[in-house]
C-alpha cells in the first residue's frame, strides 16, 4: 500500500488550527479514479489502521482517504471546541467519545452493520464501538525473577510491597494527567475497586514512571528500563510482545477493564457518507477480520467476554461524563497526586 | 325534488360507527396521555433521583463548594434509555461546573424536592430536573443549584410504541364496533321488517288488526296502523252496506212493481192496458238490470285493485254458471252445449271478478239469441286458458267491439233487446286486470263469438 | 207446490204470493225468521223464498241454521244484494239457487222446477189424463209407454192446458205464461208450439182444440 505523508499538509494544517496539535497526517489516493475524500481523524496509530484502509479502498476504489492521527485529548477538542471537519472520527477515548456524542457533535447513523452490534457496544445510534481491547499488566518474566506472576491487584500489592527495591523506578503506568486514556483507565480501576487506590500508594513510593502511550510503556519493558507496566493496552502488547518470551501480559483477575475502540460520525461532516461506509467496513466480517489478523485489534465479540468473566467492557453511558467534570477531574487529580506523594 | 331520506340500517350504522369513531379516538389519545404521563413520571424519578444523588454529595468547605459527582447518578440515567445527559451546578449565581447554558427553573431558588421543566436545548429538548440546597461556605450560606438533564428520546421512543399500540387498539376496538353496529342494526331492524313482512303478505281482504309481538319502540307505529286499518274497515263496510243497502232498497220495490204488473197483466183482457203493462215491465226490467251491471262494474274496478291471487279450477266456474244460467235458456228453449270442461284449467286471479265477466258474457249470449238456438260455451286449456260464448243471436252487425265495449254504448241493432251496454266493458275490464283479452267476432253462420283469454295459473 | 215465502216487505211479499197463487200454488208468508220458524214447525213446503235482510236477522244465518238441522226443503234465496261474493256465499251455505230481485216469475218457476227435479222430490207431480201421463219436474210425456221429451215451452204449454182441461184458455193467457212478459208476441207464434205440442200428443187420445176466436183447450174428445 502506497502511503505518502504530507508534511506540507501537516504544516498548512497546524497554520490554521492552531490549538489542534496533529501527530501524522497520511493522504491515501484513490487506488481507481479519484471522486471523493474521506477524512477520518483517529487517535489509533496509522500502521494499525492501515490494512484496514487498504481493504476499504479494495472495496471503494474511487475514495481517496486522509487520515488524521492525533491524541485523544487533540481529537476531542478539534470536534468539541473547534468544529473541525472530518468524517469520521476514531477514538479509544470512550469518555471523551462519549461526551461528543452526549454533547450533539455525533451525527444519528444507521445500517446493518450497526444493527448487528450487541447493545453495550453502542450508545443510541451514534457511537459505535468496533473492537475491543483488555487492559492489562505486563510483567518482565527475567525482572521478576523467582517471584511469581501477579493475578490479582492485591497479588501485585503484596509484590511491590515485599520487593520495594527491586521495583523502584521500574513501574510503568499512564500518567492520567496527561493521557486521556491513563485518566479513564484509571477513574474506572478506581470505580471498580478500592484496591486501585492502595495501588496507587504503593506505587507512588516506588517512583513510577508516567506515561502518555502505551507504545513508550511496552517499548521501555522490552528494553529493560520497566519490570512492570501496570494498565498497558493488550491489544498494542500482544503483536509487539509475542515474539518476546520475557514479557507476560496479565489480565488481572480480580477485574480486567476492557476498552472499547469507537467510531462516530461528527455532525460537522462533509462526506457523512463516506464516514458511514468506513464505519460499516470496520464492522461488517472482512474488516473485523481485518482487526484482528492484520491491525491486532481484537473485533466485538460477545463471546469473548461472557467467557471471561473477570472482564469488565466499560459501559458506554452517561456514567463516562462524571470524571470528565472539571470538579470532578481535579478532584480525582488531586487524589491521584496526594497518593502518588504519600510516602 | 326532494331527497329520498336515509335508509334506517345505514342512519343507524353511521350513528353507530360516529359513536365508535369518537370513542377510539378518545381512547387512543387517553392511551397515549396516560403512557405519556407514566413515561414522564419514570423518567423524572430517574432523573429526581440523579439531581438528589448530586444534591446530597454537596460539602461545604473554607472557600468553595465541594462537588463530587456520582458516578452511579449519571449512570443510572443511561440504564433505563440511551439518552443524553447534561447537568448543571450552580453556586451562589455562578456556575460551579456542568453545562452553564442549562436553563435554569423559571422559580429562583429550587426547591427542596426535585422540580422538573421542559426546555429546549441545543439542538433537543429536554427533560430538566432542579433541586437547591443551602451549603456552609466560610460560614455562609451559599444557595447551590442542581440540574440534570436528560434528553426524551428514550421517553419519545416509549411513547411512541405506546401510540402505535394505542392507534391499533383504537382501529381494532372500531373495526370490532364497526362489525358490532352491523350486527346491531340488523337485530334493532329484524322486528321492522318482520313486521313489515307480516303485513306486506296479508291477503286484500285481510283487514285484520296488526297483531305482531313488536318492541315497545314500534307499539305507536302498530297503533297508528291499526287505527288506520280500523278506519279503512270501517270506510270499506260502510261503503258496501251503502252499495247494498242501495240495491236492495231500489230492487225490493221493483220487485213489488213487477209482481204486480204480471199479476195486473194476467188479469187484464185489454190489449191497451196489457202492452202499457208489458212496459212497466220492460222499464222494471231494465233499470234492474243497469243497476245489477252498475253494481258489477263497480266491484270489477273496486276489486282490480286489490284482487285476490288464488288458483283455482277455471272449468269447474264455466260448469257452474252454465248450470246457473240453464234454467234462464230454458225460457227461451235455448241449448246450452259446454265442451272442455272434463279437465281441470287451472288459473291465477280473482274469482268473483271472471265469474261476473262469465255471467255477462252468458246473460248477454241469452239475451241476444234467437228461441231454440243453441250457446256453445267452450273452455280449452292451450296456452292460455280460453272461454268462448258463441251464440246464434242477431251478430255485431259489422259494429267494431271497440266501440261496442265501450262503456253504456249498445249495439244499434240491440233494439227491443233490454241491456245497459256495460256487460262487454266488464268483460274487458276483468280480462285487463288478469292480464289477459277480450275479442267480440261476428260468428259464421251467424251470431257473436265472444272469447275470453286468461293466463294460466 | 207449496211455497214459504220469507220476506219482510209487506208489499212484495202480497205481490209474490198474489202472483204465485195465479200459478196455482200455495204460499204461506212469513215477514220475519222467527214466523219462517213457526211456519216450518206447523207444516211442510216443498219450497222455501228466502229474502236476505230480515228485521229480525240474516237470512243466511237462517239458511246456516237449516242446513245445519239437516232440513233438506230447497231454498231459493230472494237477493237484492247482486254482488258477486253474495252469490258464493248463499250457494256456499247451502241454497239451492237464487234469483236477484227483481225476478221474473217465470224464471223463478222454471228455477224452482230445475231444483226439485235435482233434489229428486218425489211430488205428487204425475199427471194423467186420457193415454198420455205427465211428468211436469223432469218434461217427459209418456203415451202408452213411449216417452217423448217435450221442450220448455211445449212443457208449460202442456202445463196450462192440462191444469184445467176442457177449459177454454186465451191466447193472451197462454202467452203471458209462455213468453217473457217483456217480449211482444203475435198469437202466431203461439201456433207454431200448440202444433208442436198436437204432434207429441199424437195418439194419447188428449187432443188440443182451437176455439176460433177466442183460443185453445184440452180434450179427450
Amino acid at each position: 500500500m502506497r502511503a505518502i505523508v504530507l508534511a506540507l499538509g501537516l504544516i498548512l494544517h497546524a497554520a490554521f488550527a492552531a490549538a489542534f496539535q496533529v501527530e501524522e497526517e497520511t493522504f491515501f489516493p484513490a487506488t481507481g479514479d479519484e471522486q471523493r475524500v474521506l477524512s477520518i481523524l483517529s487517535t489509533t496509530d496509522t500502521v494499525i489502521l492501515r490494512p484496514l484502509i487498504a481493504g476499504f479502498q479494495a472495496r471503494r476504489p474511487d475514495v481517496a482517504l486522509r487520515y488524521t492521527m492525533a491524541n485523544s485529548q487533540a481529537v476531542y477538542a478539534a470536534v468539541h471546541d473547534e468544529g473541525l471537519s472530518f468524517d469520521l472520527v476514531i477514538s479509544s477515548a470512550m469518555d471523551l467519545q462519549m461526551k461528543l456524542a452526549n454533547d450533539g457533535f455525533a451525527a444519528p447513523y444507521g445500517s446493518t452493520a450497526t444493527a448487528g452490534l450487541p447493545g453495550w457496544a453502542r450508545w443510541q445510534n451514534r457511537l459505535f464501538a468496533f473492537a475491543q481491547e483488555n487492559v492489562v499488566l505486563i510483567a518482565s518474566r527475567s525482572g521478576l525473577g523467582d517471584l511469581r506472576l501477579p493475578q490479582t491487584r492485591r497479588d501485585l500489592i503484596e509484590l511491590l510491597r515485599d520487593n520495594p527495591d527491586r521495583f523502584r523506578g521500574k513501574i510503568g503506568t499512564y500518567d492520567p494527567e496527561l493521557s486521556g486514556a491513563g485518566y479513564l483507565f484509571a477513574t474506572q480501576d478506581a470505580r471498580q475497586s478500592d484496591s486501585f487506590w492502595r495501588l496507587a500508594e504503593v506505587m507512588g513510593g516506588l517512583a513510577p514512571r508516567l506515561y502518555t502511550t502505551s507504545n513508550e510503556m511496552i517499548a521501555d519493558l522490552k528494553q529493560g528500563r520497566l519490570l512492570l507496566a501496570y494498565n498497558a493496552l493488550g491489544s498494542y502488547a500482544e503483536p509487539r510482545l509475542a515474539d518476546d518470551p520475557d514479557a507476560a501480559v496479565i489480565e488481572l483477575e480480580d477485574h480486567t477493564l476492557t476498552l472499547l475502540r469507537t467510531g462516530l460520525i461528527p455532525v460537522a461532516a462533509e462526506a457523512p457518507d463516506l464516514g458511514g461506509l468506513f464505519l460499516d467496513f470496520l464492522l461488517e466480517p472482512e474488516g473485523q477480520r481485518l482487526l484482528r489478523d492484520e491491525a491486532g485489534l481484537p473485533p466485538i465479540d460477545e463471546a469473548a467476554l461472557s467467557g471471561r468473566p473477570h472482564l469488565r467492557p466499560m459501559r458506554l453511558d452517561p456514567g463516562l461524563l462524571v470524571f470528565l467534570d472539571g470538579l470532578k477531574r481535579r478532584g480525582f487529580l488531586d487524589e491521584w497526586n496526594a497518593a502518588l506523594s504519600r510516602n | 325534488m326532494r331527497r329520498a331520506p336515509l335508509s334506517l340500517r345505514l342512519r343507524l350504522v353511521l350513528q353507530l360507527l360516529g359513536i365508535a369513531a369518537v370513542l377510539a379516538i378518545v381512547l387512543y389519545f387517553t392511551v397515549r396521555t396516560v403512557a405519556d404521563q407514566a413515561a414522564e413520571a419514570t423518567q423524572d424519578g430517574v432523573l429526581g433521583a440523579a439531581t438528589l444523588a448530586i444534591a446530597e454529595r454537596l460539602q461545604g468547605g473554607d472557600d468553595d463548594v465541594g462537588v463530587d459527582l456520582p458516578y452511579e447518578a449519571f449512570s443510572i440515567l443511561g440504564s433505563i434509555s440511551a439518552d443524553r445527559v447534561f447537568y448543571r451546578i450552580e453556586a451562589g449565581g455562578t456556575t460551579l461546573t456542568g453545562y452553564d447554558d442549562l436553563p435554569l427553573p423559571e422559580a429562583a431558588g429550587a426547591a427542596v424536592t426535585p422540580v422538573f421543566y421542559t426546555r429546549a436545548y441545543r439542538d433537543t429538548e429536554v427533560r430538566i430536573a432542579a433541586v437547591g440546597r443551602m451549603v456552609l461556605v466560610a460560614r455562609k450560606p451559599v444557595p447551590v443549584l442542581v440540574l440534570v438533564a436528560q434528553t426524551r428520546q428514550g421517553q419519545e421512543a416509549i411513547a411512541q410504541r405506546v401510540a402505535q399500540r394505542a392507534a391499533a387498539l383504537g382501529l381494532g376496538s372500531f373495526a370490532l364496533a364497526a362489525a358490532l353496529s352491523l350486527l346491531t342494526a340488523g337485530s334493532v331492524l329484524r322486528p321492522i321488517n318482520r313486521l313489515a313482512d307480516a303485513v306486506g303478505q296479508r291477503g286484500p281482504q285481510d283487514l285484520r288488526a296488526v297483531d305482531h309481538p313488536t318492541p315497545a319502540e314500534l307499539r305507536p307505529l302498530i297503533t297508528a296502523l291499526n287505527g288506520f286499518i280500523a278506519r279503512l274497515r270501517g270506510a270499506l263496510s260502510r261503503t258496501e252496506t251503502f252499495i247494498a243497502e242501495a240495491a236492495h232498497h231500489i230492487r225490493t220495490p221493483l220487485a213489488t212493481v213487477r209482481a204486480r204488473a204480471e199479476i195486473a197483466m194476467r188479469q187484464s183482457t185489454s190489449e191497451d192496458t196489457r202492452e202499457t203493462l208489458r212496459a212497466v215491465i220492460r222499464a222494471v226490467e231494465e233499470s234492474s238490470r243497469s243497476a245489477g251491471q252498475l253494481l258489477d262494474h263497480a266491484t270489477v274496478v273496486y276489486r282490480s285493485d286489490r284482487m285476490a291471487d288464488e288458483r283455482f279450477d277455471l272449468a269447474k266456474l264455466v260448469e257452474t254458471q252454465a248450470e246457473a244460467f240453464r234454467p234462464t235458456a230454458d225460457l227461451k228453449d235455448l241449448t246450452i252445449r259446454l265442451s272442455g270442461t272434463d279437465t281441470p284449467v287451472i288459473v291465477q286471479g280473482d274469482r268473483p271478478l271472471i265469474e261476473a265477466a262469465l255471467r255477462n258474457l252468458l246473460d248477454n249470449a241469452v239475451k241476444y239469441s234467437a228461441d231454440e238456438t243453441t250457446i256453445d260455451l267452450s273452455l280449452t286449456g292451450g296456452p292460455e286458458a280460453r272461454i268462448e260464448v258463441a251464440d246464434r243471436g242477431r251478430g255485431l252487425s259489422g259494429q267494431a267491439q271497440a266501440r261496442l265495449s265501450k262503456r253504456f254504448a249498445r249495439g244499434e241493432n240491440a233494439g227491443d233487446v233490454i241491456g245497459s251496454g256495460l256487460g262487454l266493458t266488464i268483460v274487458e275490464e276483468v280480462a285487463a286486470a288478469h292480464g289477459g283479452r277480450f275479442e267480440l267476432t261476428e260468428r259464421e253462420g251467424g251470431g257473436a263469438c265472444a272469447r275470453l283469454f286468461l293466463p294460466l295459473g | 207446490m207449496r211455497f214459504l215465502l220469507v220476506e219482510d216487505s209487506p208489499d212484495l211479499a202480497q205481490s209474490v204470493a198474489d202472483r204465485l197463487r195465479l200459478d196455482g200454488h200455495a204460499v204461506d208468508p212469513a215477514a220475519s225468521l222467527a214466523e219462517a220458524r213457526d211456519c216450518l214447525a206447523a207444516a211442510s213446503y216443498d219450497l222455501i223464498l228466502l229474502d236476505i235482510s230480515l228485521p229480525d236477522g240474516d237470512g243466511r244465518t237462517f239458511l246456516a241454521a237449516e242446513r245445519r238441522s239437516g232440513r233438506d226443503t230447497p231454498i231459493i234465496v230472494m237477493t237484492a244484494r247482486a254482488e258477486v261474493s253474495d252469490r258464493v256465499d248463499v250457494l256456499d251455505l247451502g241454497a239451492d239457487d237464487y234469483v236477484t230481485k227483481p225476478f221474473d216469475f217465470a224464471e223463478l218457476e222454471a228455477r224452482c222446477r230445475a231444483v226439485l227435479r235435482r233434489k229428486g222430490t218425489a211430488l205428487q207431480t204425475v199427471q194423467h189424463f186420457v193415454g198420455l201421463t205427465f211428468n211436469p219436474l223432469n218434461a217427459s210425456l209418456s203415451v202408452g209407454g213411449e216417452v217423448r221429451d217435450l221442450r220448455n215451452r211445449e212443457l208449460r204449454l202442456l202445463e196450462i192446458l192440462l191444469a184445467a182441461p176442457e177449459r177454454i184458455f186465451s191466447k193472451s193467457q197462454i202467452c203471458d205464461r209462455l213468453f217473457s212478459y217483456a217480449e211482444s208476441v203475435t198469437d202466431n207464434a203461439i201456433e207454431v208450439y200448440v202444433a208442436r205440442l198436437r204432434k207429441k200428443l199424437e195418439g194419447s187420445g188428449a187432443r188440443i182444440e182451437t176455439v176460433r176466436g177466442i183460443g185453445y183447450r184440452l180434450t179427450s174428445g
